[in-house]
């Protein structure tokens, strides 16, 4: 233990430990900006600078560790003016126009700025200019950006992907794409992760609301809105809603209120995509000679873009089986289509996801397969959602629950799990040992591959046939995992990857809490929403298995083919020329 | 991709390494007077340029910085501004990260500090304080102002007799100069932006070598006006000689039995030959001044006596008595002055050091003088001891450099801390205290003792070279002021409230260099002059060659070559060697002839009379 003061009260805290920490542990906040516990402690913000006695200059608090007999200050005449300076620095190289600003309200800058009681800036604006390519889903501001580094940290540490570096040199220095690219042209899986650890509003998501609500009030069109697992376990929170409160029956009934037509379920394409997929691999092991493995699930367009990016070589290891949202798209235009007896180009597709990708992915050319335009039109993040039920003047708080339309609104417990991480081969292992068997397992048989671990690994016995599986979430991890079975250090069966850390429950496109890592949390309401499921098989769903019998015959059918399957190699990676 | 590769430089990089080296010597050859905060802007700027990026107060800090200080110099600050700049500038150097940050923001804080004046007149007025007064950069920064562009287009046309002729008229004593000028002309010589400084000391050396016999100039019809010198020093002689000219009746009163102050007591032939030295001092004396030998004011004449007698006085007895170390056994024999030494050697009564260890005791001129002499006077080794580092000595380079070929050894870091003595009283050892360097004070490293233990050195002979005093103390008691043992004088030399008496020199500034001393000389004659009444112009007649049209091509400087340090050890003759014809033609075309092109050419490039 080391003894220290901090503003004159005596502390004693384990050796090694920072001084932002001590000061924390003892009630005692320093502002701070671009820290982020073990991801950025670089001190670039100069904005957690304290005084220590007998040091004539100042020191940065979240990357110093104590010492003893250290006499610290967080709030000295010298450091408050100092602070308040360095935030007046970043003010005037930063767009202020809080009010016309995606993060105004969850801003970091904002507070702090709130907080220091800045009033005015005694500092000439210089705003940097750069040109940010228009329509991508990922947006770039470049005269938002406080320059904190996270999204390299973050896309270097985690992701492995290097897309974001520091750009010019000197006062010019700025952050952009790495290596000289534009964004469409680099590696992006567009995950969203820079987003999410974003202090700012510097990054974001394009904003697609004003087409839906345009949509919306275009009376010609039948618009049909999916809701994606991880999105009920997180909508509420910049909402200021508890998990308890914020179900997914009240984002029903919000979006009703808003005056979508039909409101569906993500979760009944994940049961698809479980019967489709789990076919696909039982069919695949049945060929064991003659097939590659492991099979990779396909669900996630961040993995899949890093995938064609990273290792071209395996795409066709890639299970064929689209994501439950293009599912959706297809079978929303085609086979529901049908049952309402419309015209399916008159079907305006919406799907709400914790996912920046997926706005990808619905502009991918060749997923448009139930032939009425896109099958999904728009794709919005649980953020944007929020903001249109605030722009909606919806209370939430008044919100009744309300049910799913149906049956597209009808999914069990293992379509729920597919936003945490883990889930998506839970659920498809649960309908596989049926598919074997014949009969169901104990549901919680595979519950070894859930938990926040970056890359889980089990074995299970599959009717006398032991399968290896591995489940990797972040992209730093998929990628030690491909190398390890590309250098032959291990072999598995059947692999899922996600490529946010935690899978969707920490998506891109989720709701933004400045340095929480809330996708555990998420997970567990997933999780509690399967265990209090009537469902808990794919299989077993009511609605699914009357879409086979009326519609699509059965698992990898021609039309199971045709409308719910894909061949990865032919998805482009720049779909910008259909925005422009 | 390889796993490692070696590093190369691109084409770019080494480009800007070359860049780098330009803007080096561009900053050497900065021209005096320019305005500090467009200067501190600029700086800031290049500043600027070399942040990571990684933190704010760098990053961001410096650019408004330097906005800020764009808008005083736009008139569009006030004086809140320079708060502000304060303000940014403390919290930048408080909380950058590095160096590059704090000390760029550290910059402005000394900028903020050292010419707040210019700041206030920048924002009040709208103009700057400074002002280039003088566009030729080695005429300005020499302190006799000797118009160092002509004569060195004199010497490049071979007009060696016309190039001493116009230095005469600033520097009465140029042979003496060629040789032991410090030569401050060269420090921010303009060559520098395209290579290296022109080496001005060298060619004024070749065209006295060259020049043969000069005559004086012309006497001005006498005055009847009656001069005393006190010292006949090169502050002293250069007075005695500008006064002469003017026609005033000058006597110089110097109590040496030879002329020449520390030109022949303190410097030794090796570097001015007494020939030289005798000729010059002959060639001053043939404008008709009186010399009194043997006279020292204080004990064989006073002040008052002198001041009956003449109608101006101007002392110049520079800074000739020694300094103590003022540790045990200073006092012990074999153990003597630096001055002392040089002074023997001045009337020619050489010491020997046959067979002996010297230890020498300073880092200045005089301890390299001293000990170079003691080799060529037999010593068997000769070390030098120094408190701070070798590179701190105040001694010029090229001296300490040549003590060493000739064998001297450097004791950096060691502090003299005792004598010690034999049965005789004897010097038997020298007990010096190892020191380590230390914080820098007044821009230079302040050694600090270390803890290692005491290093004896064994010796015969301890020469003390730690500085000179001034022997002002006769002055004193008749009331000629004096602070710290100097004789104040004020810029233009007159002693306040004594009219008639006027001081300068190493008396006056304290041990200094030859050229500050014949400045003074100048300074004196000039303002004596009109003391007595009179304004006699000094000019000369030379006409200056027109500037060369020529591109200036990167091309090496000449420096001097020295005699071989094995032969030239073994006698008291010059160690320098002077340059060739071929060497001084193009040495001299080198010139970027400042007094012509660029300012000069609108402003005047020279002052043709004073």
């Amino acid at each position: 233990m080391v003894n220290i003061v901090i503003d004159n009260k005596k502390i004693k805290v384990p050796e090694g430990t920072t001084i932002l920490d001590a000061a924390k542990l003892n009630d005692i906040p320093i502002p701070n900006l671009c820290y982020l516990k073990e991801l950025n402690e670089i001190g670039a913000c100069r904005v957690c600078v304290v005084e220590i006695e007998g040091i004539n200059r100042l020191v940065t608090a979240c990357n110093n560790v104590v010492e003893e007999g250290m006499v610290i200050y967080t709030n000295s005449p010298k450091v408050r003016g100092t602070r308040r300076i360095n935030v007046e620095l970043i003010l005037s190289q930063h767009d202020a126009r809080c009010a016309a600003c995606v993060r105004s309200g969850n801003c970091s800058l904002q507070t702090i700025a709130n907080d220091l009681g800045i009033l005015d800036i005694p500092y000439e604006e210089d705003l940097p200019h750069a040109r940010w390519t228009k329509g991508f889903p990922l947006v770039r501001e470049y005269e938002k950006c406080i320059k904190c580094m996270r999204c390299i940290q973050v896309c270097d540490k985690i992701q492995d992907l290097n897309i974001w570096d520091l750009s010019n040199t000197g006062s010019r220095t700025n952050v952009d794409v790495s290596l000289n690219r534009r964004i469409e042209e680099s590696d992006c899986s567009l995950c969203g992760q820079c987003i999410t650890h974003c202090p700012v509003g510097a990054l974001h998501e394009r904003d697609d609301t004003q087409k839906v609500f345009e949509a919306l009030a275009d009376e010609d069109k039948i618009t049909v809105v999916q809701i994606a697992p991880a999105v009920r376990a997180a909508w509420g929170e910049e909402l200021g809603l508890s998990r308890e409160f914020a179900t997914v029956n009240r984002l029903v009934a919000a979006l009703r209120r808003m005056g979508f037509d039909y409101i569906f379920d993500t979760n009944f394409t994940a049961d698809l995509t479980i019967m489709e997929e789990g076919s696909e691999f039982l069919e695949k092991l049945k060929n064991k000679e003659n097939e590659k493995f492991p099979m990779f699930t396909s669900c996630c367009p961040g993995w899949i873009r890093f995938m064609k990016t990273q290792y071209p070589d395996m795409v066709e290891q890639l299970s064929t089986a689209k994501s439950p949202q293009q599912m959706f798209g297809a079978i929303a235009k085609s086979y529901y289509a049908e049952l309402l007896n419309v015209d399916p180009s008159r079907i305006f597709c919406v799907s709400i996801m914790p996912c920046t990708a997926k706005k990808y992915e619905c502009d991918v050319s060749v997923l448009n397969d139930a032939g009425a335009g896109q099958d999904v039109d728009v794709v919005l993040t649980t953020r944007e959602v929020v903001r249109m039920i605030r722009a909606e003047h919806i209370v939430p708080e008044t919100l009744e629950e309300e049910e799913f339309d149906t049956p597209l609104g009808i999914s069990s417990g293992a379509a729920v799990i597919f936003g945490a991480t883990g889930g998506v081969m839970e659920a498809a292992l649960r309908s596989a040992y049926y598919l074997v068997t014949n009969e169901n397992p104990d549901p919680d048989a595979f519950k070894e591959v859930r938990g926040k671990e970056g890359w889980k690994e089990a074995t299970f016995d599959l009717a006398g046939n032991n399968i290896r599986v591995a489940v990797a979430s972040g992209l730093g991890n998929t990628r030690r995992l491909i190398e390890a079975i590309r250098n032959g250090e291990v072999e598995y069966d059947f692999v899922e990857i996600m490529a946010c850390p935690g899978g969707c429950a920490g998506g891109g496109g989720q709701p933004i809490k400045d340095g929480v890592e809330l996708a555990e949390e998420r997970a567990e309401v997933l999780y509690g929403l399967d265990k209090i499921s009537n469902i808990r098989f794919s299989h077993e769903n009511p609605a699914i298995i009357k879409c086979y019998e009326d519609y699509l015959g059965k698992p990898l059918s021609p039309r199971s083919h045709k409308l719910l399957h894909t061949d990865q190699h032919k998805w482009e990676l720049n779909t910008l020329s259909k925005k422009i | 991709m390889s796993r490692l590769s070696i590093i190369t430089k691109d084409k770019a990089q080494a480009t800007v390494e070359v860049l780098y080296k330009d803007l080096e010597r561009r900053i050497i050859a900065s021209p005096p007077g320019l305005c500090p905060i467009d200067l501190a802007s600029s700086f800031l700027k290049m500043c600027h340029a070399q942040t990571c990026g990684k933190c704010v107060p760098c990053r961001i800090g410096l650019g408004q910085l330097e906005s800020l200080l764009e808008s005083v110099l736009d008139g569009e600050a006030d004086l809140e501004t320079i708060n502000l700049i304060e303000k940014t500038a403390k919290a930048i150097y408080y909380s950058a990260d590095c160096a590059i940050g704090y000390e760029a923001a550290n910059m402005v804080l000394k900028g903020v500090e050292g010419f707040r004046d210019d700041f206030e007149e920048h924002i009040l007025r709208g103009r700057c304080t400074f002002e280039l007064y003088q566009p030729v950069p080695c005429v300005s920064l020499c302190p006799a102002g000797v118009d160092v562009p002509g004569y060195i287009a004199l010497i490049s046309e071979g007009r060696y007799k016309d190039a001493i002729r116009l230095i005469r008229k600033d520097n009465p004593m140029p042979a003496t100069c060629s040789l032991v000028c410090e030569h401050p002309c060269e420090t921010r010589c303009r060559r520098n932006m395209i290579d290296d400084s022109i080496n001005i000391r060298g060619l004024k050396r070749f065209a006295v070598e060259n020049a043969g016999k000069v005559p004086v100039e012309e006497r001005a019809p006498s005055t009847g006006k009656k001069v005393a010198i006190v010292g006949g020093g090169p502050s002293g002689l250069s007075a005695a000689y500008y006064l002469s000219i003017m026609g005033h009746d000058v006597e110089i009163f110097e109590q040496n039995q030879k002329l020449g102050g520390m030109l022949r007591y303190g410097i030794p032939s090796y570097r001015l030959p007494r020939e030289v030295l005798d000729e010059e001092i002959n060639t001053i004396l043939s404008t008709g001044i009186k010399v009194h030998k043997g006279v020292k004011i204080g004990k064989d004449l006073t002040v008052s006596e002198l001041k009956e007698k003449f109608d101006a006085i101007y002392i110049a007895i520079g800074a000739q008595t020694d300094k103590k170390l003022g540790i045990e056994g200073q006092e012990a024999e074999g153990v003597v002055s630096a001055v002392e030494v040089l002074r023997q050697i001045g009337d020619e009564k050489y010491p020997d050091f046959t067979g002996k260890s010297v230890v020498v005791v300073g880092g200045g001129n005089v301890a390299i003088d001293v000990a170079r002499l003691a080799v060529r006077l037999g010593a068997e080794n000769v070390k030098i001891v120094y408190r701070r580092r070798k590179v701190d000595m105040p001694a010029m380079e090229v001296e300490v450099e040549g003590a060493i070929a000739e064998g001297c050894e450097i004791y950096d870091l060691y502090a003299p801390s005792k004598i010690e003595t034999d049965e005789k009283g004897h010097v038997k050892a020298i007990l010096v205290k190892p020191q380590i360097v230390g914080p820098i004070r007044d821009g230079r490293p302040v050694p600090v003792e270390s803890t290692d233990g005491i290093r004896r050195i064994e010796c015969d002979s301890v020469i003390i070279a730690i500085g000179q005093g001034i022997e002002s103390k006769s002055f004193e008691t008749e009331g000629i002021p004096v602070t710290e043992g100097a004789i104040d004088a004020p810029d233009w030399l007159g002693i306040e409230d004594i009219p008639g008496i006027y001081a300068g020199g190493d008396c006056v500034s304290g041990p200094a260099t030859v050229i500050r001393a014949i400045a003074a000389g100048k300074v004196a004659a000039a303002n004596i002059d009109n003391y007595l009444g009179y304004h006699h112009i000094i000019e000369t007649d030379v006409k200056i060659p027109e500037a060369r049209l020529a591109d200036r091509i990167p091309c090496g400087r000449v420096n001097m070559r020295e005699r071989d340090a094995s032969e030239r050890i073994k006698d008291f003759d010059l160690v320098e060697c002077g340059m060739t014809c071929e060497e001084a033609n193009q040495e001299s075309r080198r010139c970027l002839r400042c007094d012509h092109f660029g300012f000069g050419v609108f402003k005047g490039g020279r002052i043709e009379r004073w």
